[in-house]
Formats: C-alpha cells, sequence, structure tokens
C-alpha cells in the first residue's frame, strides 16, 4: 500500500517537489496513518452499533423494547446521547488511588485491544486487507489480546476500593487460565493449514461451507464450541463476566471510574469481542469465504469478467462485507447467551475451565489430527485443494503422476 | 534508513527508559507494571528487525509473565504497610556491582562480533550473509555445525557443544521448581495454624500478607516459579 501511495503522491506532486521514490518515508506514514485510522474506526464504530444492539436485543430477550425514543422509532441514536452525557461527566479519582497507573489503565485496555487488531486480514489473495500481514499472525493475537488483562488489574489495584480490588483478582485468576485452553482451541486450524498465516487459514478454507474447518470433522465441531465459550471468558463477558458482577461487587474493577474513562473500558471490551469474533469467523467459519462456490472470490466468473484488478478488488470487498457478517453474528450470539445464561461463581469458572475445557479441548486436538492423518480427503466431500484445482484445469499435461498425487494429498492443505 | 532509525531510537528509549524506573520506583506495583512497558518496547525492537515470532514470543512469555508478578505485587501491597519497598545502601552497591559487571561483559562481548566491526572485506561479506539460530540449537544437541567436522587427528572430544551445560541449566530450574513449591506448601501450612486461631479473622489476601511479613520472600518465590516457565514455554 505504501508504494502505490508513494506512486499516487509522485504522479500528483512530483512537478512540484520533485520526483518520489517507492520506498520514501511519506507513503508509509500516510499507509499507517489510513490503517490505523480505518481500524480505529472499524473498532469505533462496531462499538457505537453494539452497544445500541445489545439494549435491543437485552430488551426482546427480556420481552421490552429497549431504547424506543432517542432519534426514531428504534432509538438509533441512543448510543451516541449515552456518549454525549458520558463526555460530561466529571472525571473522579478517589483520593487514595495511585493517581497514574488510575489514569493509564483505560488506555492500555483500548491499545491492547486495538494492536490485535492490525494483524487480522479482512479478505484474501490475491488482495489481502490486513494492516500488516505477519506470518505468525494467530500467535500475535492471542499474545496481544492477553495483554488486555493488565487494565483490568491496574485499574481494580489503583482504585484503593476493596471491590475493584475482587473484581481484578477474579479476572486475573479467570484470564491466566482460560488461555490454555483457548490457545489449544487455536492450534487446531493452525494444524490443519499448516500455517499460522490468517491469510492461508482463511484461504484454505474456501469453496462452500463443507469446507470450513467447522465441518472438517467432529472434533473441530466440538472445538470451535470450546474456542467460542473460552473466548467468551477471556473477554469478561456474560456468563464470565465475574470481574464487573455487579450485583455482588457494585462495578467490579471498574467500580470507582466514570465519564470518558469507564467508557473507554466497554469500547475495550467491545472491540475484543469483535476480535474473537473475526478470529473465530476466519480460523472455522470461512472467514471472508462465502457459504456457497458462486465463484466471486479468486478465480471465478467476476474476476475473468472484469479482470483480476477491479473484479479482484471487488471480491475482496465482497469477502471484507462476509467476514463483518459473519462476526456481527457471532457478537449477537455472545449478547443472547449473556442475556439467557445466569453468571458462573467463580469457582465454576475455573471448573469450567480445567476441568472441562482444556481436556476437552487437548481431546479434541488429538482426534483432528488423527482424522486428518487418516482421511486427508475428508469423509463425504473432497477438502478445497488449490494445487489439484489448477492441475485439472491445466489438463491432462500438467497434470501430476498417480502417486505423486495421492502424496500431495496426504500431506494436507497447502 | 531513518526512518528505522527513528523507531530504534524510539523503542530503544523507552525500553532503556523504563528499565530505569524499575530500579528506581519504590511501589511494587509501578516496578511491575514499568517492566511491562520496558519488555514491550523491547518487543517492538524484534517487531522493526522483522522477527515477527519472536515478537510474539516477548509479548506471550515475558510481557505475559510480568503479569503473575504484578498480581503478587498487588497481592503484597494490598496492606499499607507493604506498599514501599525500601532498598539498603549495601544492597544498591551489590545490585551496582552486579549491573556494571554485567554491562562490561555484553557490551565487550558485542563489541568483538566481527560481523559488526566489519573491518576487513572478509568480515564485511560474513555480515552480509544470513545468520540464523539453527547452529545455537545444533549446539545445545551437541553438535557443532558451525566448525570444522572433526578429522583423524584432532583430539577426542574436542568440541563438545553445550549439551552438558544445557542439562546443568534444566536439572538447576527443576530444582528451584521443586523448592518454590515446598516453599508454597510451607507457607500454606503456616497459615493453617494460624486459622485455627478463631479469634483472627482470616481472609485470603490477608493470609498471604500476613504468611511473611518482609513480604520479600515470597516476591522470590514468585520470579523463581516465574522463570521455569518461561523456559518450558
Amino acid at each position: 500500500m505504501a508504494v502505490t501511495l508513494n506512486r499516487a503522491l509522485d504522479a500528483l506532486t512530483g512537478w512540484l517537489v520533485g520526483s518520489i521514490g517507492d520506498d520514501a518515508a511519506c507513503g508509509y506514514a500516510l499507509a499507517a496513518i489510513l490503517q490505523a485510522g480505518m481500524l480505529l474506526n472499524l473498532v469505533a464504530i462496531s462499538g457505537l452499533v453494539f452497544i445500541w444492539l445489545e439494549r435491543k436485543i437485552a430488551g426482546r430477550i427480556q420481552d421490552r423494547l429497549g431504547p424506543t425514543r432517542t432519534g426514531g422509532r428504534f432509538g438509533w441514536l441512543q448510543t451516541i446521547a449515552d456518549g454525549l452525557k458520558l463526555l460530561c461527566k466529571e472525571d473522579l479519582m478517589p483520593g487514595k488511588a495511585d493517581w497514574l497507573l488510575f489514569r493509564l489503565a483505560p488506555y492500555i485496555g483500548l491499545a491492547a485491544s486495538l494492536s490485535a487488531f492490525l494483524a487480522l486480514p479482512f479478505s484474501g489473495m490475491p488482495h489481502p486487507f490486513v494492516a500488516q500481514r505477519l506470518d505468525v499472525a494467530v500467535f500475535f493475537v492471542l499474545a496481544v489480546l492477553g495483554l488486555e488483562v493488565f487494565s483490568v488489574i491496574l485499574a481494580g489495584y489503583s482504585s484503593a476500593s476493596k471491590w475493584s480490588l475482587f473484581g481484578a483478582m477474579r479476572e486475573a485468576a479467570q484470564v491466566v487460565s482460560y488461555e490454555v485452553p483457548l490457545g489449544l482451541c487455536a492450534v487446531t486450524p493452525v494444524m490443519l493449514a499448516g500455517s499460522m498465516d490468517l491469510v492461508t487459514i482463511g484461504d484454505a478454507q474456501q469453496g462452500g461451507f463443507w469446507n470450513w474447518y467447522l465441518l472438517h470433522s467432529p472434533f473441530a465441531f466440538i472445538t470451535f464450541g470450546v474456542y467460542f465459550t473460552c473466548a467468551t471468558a477471556s473477554v469478561n463477558r456474560a456468563p464470565f463476566d465475574l470481574a464487573e458482577a455487579e450485583s455482588e461487587l457494585v462495578g467490579g474493577f471498574h467500580t470507582e471510574y466514570s465519564g470518558l474513562r469507564w467508557s473507554l473500558f466497554f469500547l475495550a471490551e467491545y472491540g475484543s469481542m469483535m476480535l474473537v469474533s473475526l478470529l473465530a469467523a476466519i480460523l472455522f467459519l470461512g472467514g471472508w469465504h462465502g457459504v456457497l462456490p458462486l465463484g466471486l472470490g479468486s478465480g471465478g466468473w467476476l474476476e475473468a469478467l472484469l479482470g483480476t484488478g477491479i473484479g479482484g478488488y471487488l471480491g475482496a470487498l465482497l469477502g471484507l462485507v462476509l467476514l463483518l457478517t459473519k462476526g456481527l453474528l457471532l457478537v449477537i450470539f455472545m449478547m443472547w447467551a449473556r442475556w439467557s445464561l445466569p453468571r458462573l461463581r467463580i469457582d465454576q469458572v475455573m471448573t469450567t475451565c480445567l476441568k472441562y475445557c482444556t481436556p476437552i479441548a487437548a481431546v479434541c486436538f488429538l482426534g483432528a489430527t488423527l482424522w486428518q492423518a487418516s482421511l486427508p480427503n475428508g469423509l463425504l466431500l473432497r477438502p478445497y485443494n488449490a494445487e489439484l484445482l489448477r492441475a485439472q484445469a491445466a489438463g491432462p499435461v500438467a497434470t501430476p503422476p498417480a502417486d505423486v498425487l495421492i502424496v500431495d494429498t496426504a500431506g494436507g492443505r497447502p | 534508513m531513518i526512518w528505522h532509525s527513528f523507531f530504534f531510537a524510539l523503542f530503544a528509549a523507552l525500553a532503556c527508559g523504563f528499565a530505569l524506573a524499575v530500579v528506581l520506583t519504590s511501589n511494587v506495583v509501578r516496578m511491575a507494571f514499568y517492566l511491562v512497558l520496558s519488555l514491550s518496547a523491547t518487543a517492538g525492537l524484534y517487531f522493526l528487525a522483522g522477527a515477527d515470532f519472536v515478537g510474539s514470543m516477548q509479548l506471550m512469555i515475558y510481557v505475559g509473565g510480568t503479569l503473575v508478578l504484578l498480581i503478587f505485587g498487588v497481592m503484597l501491597t494490598a496492606q499499607e504497610e507493604f506498599i514501599r519497598i525500601s532498598t539498603r545502601p549495601a544492597e544498591v552497591a551489590l545490585a551496582a556491582m552486579v549491573g556494571l559487571a554485567l554491562l562490561i561483559l555484553l557490551s565487550s562481548a558485542a563489541f568483538r562480533v566481527p560481523a559488526w566491526r566489519g573491518d576487513t572485506p572478509a568480515e564485511r561479506s560474513l555480515a552480509l550473509t544470513p545468520q540464523t539460530v539453527g547452529p545455537i540449537a545444533m549446539a545445545l544437541l551437541g553438535l557443532r555445525v558451525d566448525q570444522a567436522p572433526p578429522t583423524a587427528d584432532s583430539p577426542p572430544n574436542d568440541r563438545p557443544g553445550y549439551v552438558l551445560i544445557f542439562e546443568i541449566i534444566s536439572v538447576h530450574l527443576l530444582v528451584v521448581l521443586v523448592g518454590a513449591a515446598y516453599l508454597a506448601r510451607g507457607r500454606i501450612g503456616a497459615n493453617s495454624l494460624v486459622r485455627q486461631d478463631p479469634s483472627q479473622p482470616a481472609s485470603d489476601l490477608d493470609d498471604l500478607a500476613d504468611a511473611d511479613p518482609s513480604g520479600s520472600e515470597l516476591l522470590e518465590a514468585s520470579q523463581t516459579l516465574d522463570s521455569p516457565a518461561e523456559t518450558g514455554a
């Protein structure tokens, strides 16, 4: 992107300031600002929508209407009104609080939540919409997501309130435990795709919903369930929201916060909800690929009609919409769970993690490995294999001999 | 490229500045927080060098591992009297000595790397060849692939690698782990004795602080507990 921007700048202002090279600093700075700005907007706007959606869904589940007044019949502007109210609130700090940590804590959570989006792709090859494509994107996202707990612990400690401290210690115990099964579940798609690159993992599932890793094997199906449970717990959502448990701890870790700092915690929470949902969509639900192979992606009729440039970009944009839709549906599922299930006790939370999620995830990982080793071609439908399809399209001359073909499929997907 | 130099200077200054802040602060939780920032800046340096995996590892293990330290800090300073750690002058002198010795050792080693000096053309060409950590890993297994293969007249076992040292470190870490577990068990025993006295109310946080009035031993235990986990991962 930086090179493209540099060329555009060169074409626009080259006559004025002299020629701009392909790797000039201004293109990189502009690309960084653009990409960071887009990700920031994604988090902020999805937060805006989710807060409204959460109220509507909560209302519907509890047999009431939710917001109806502010901004029309469906209360579209409710979040904006809330935001204005929070902006005008006084920013209070307890007298015995550790002022530095108290002020910094909300920003740490938001920064961790935002920087995890840097490695998250929104469409696949040949136009991967990703701010920074990493070879170890899965690992990076999980590592950065784990840092969000610092904000809760620091907020709880620095508030000088026992309710905050209780909430923080619960959160610490919960997040440290749930990272183990979360990592184990994320390993299964990594193993199936043979790569930690999220673009590769998403593209390995193209060609219809039967190629999604969710339906790869019964083990992968259970793994998705465990992943989603652990993801809900690691982003501190109900029924695992013990850190804020308003019926016992007043407000948990954010008891002493008010105004904009308080809302930053929630922006971070909704941001990480979106993040783990998008990650689940890429790892298990085919990412930016559609439910049926309609040929809109790379190598389909859209590219043949409009060329790989425009057609490919249109396909990538469609993939972006598809991925965001899948993420949105998963977030709605999280909200549904929040308003349907009662909050767990702390010992139940730890039991769920250590006695159920971790062993189930480990067994499912083993099962998925054995399944892939014994049935590399799937049970009913052949899995997508780019090399095989290309070889078939190229005709009998390019098709490798039969024994090579067997070795190629046995080695798993590219 | 000036862009790289700018970010290198930025991250290096952040890492060094927060490392100094760790040493100069007396509040345990703030110390741990500065340590988090310093280690994160180091991860930034790794990302800048294009070592994404090492950078993510740094975030996952070192920054994440500091979390445990932070939790212990919070537990220890939940009571007012332990909120500051005072350092005696003798401890400062000892720490300065160790730190200075380590600094001299590391800087002399860094300035002796031939690929970074580039005096002669041969050394400069050595700097251009990509160097990986593969030979180090092989040396840890006892194979010195970076040296010439043994000939018939070379003395036996002249290149043993680092396998013995590696094993000694592993056993040492195991001993530390067992020792930490023993210390923790011992503390639980002491706590159960305290708890039998019905006149004393006991919450979990109080127990941890009561068991060791100086608070330093528990912190040490947490640090030693941290290190095997890091090497294990």
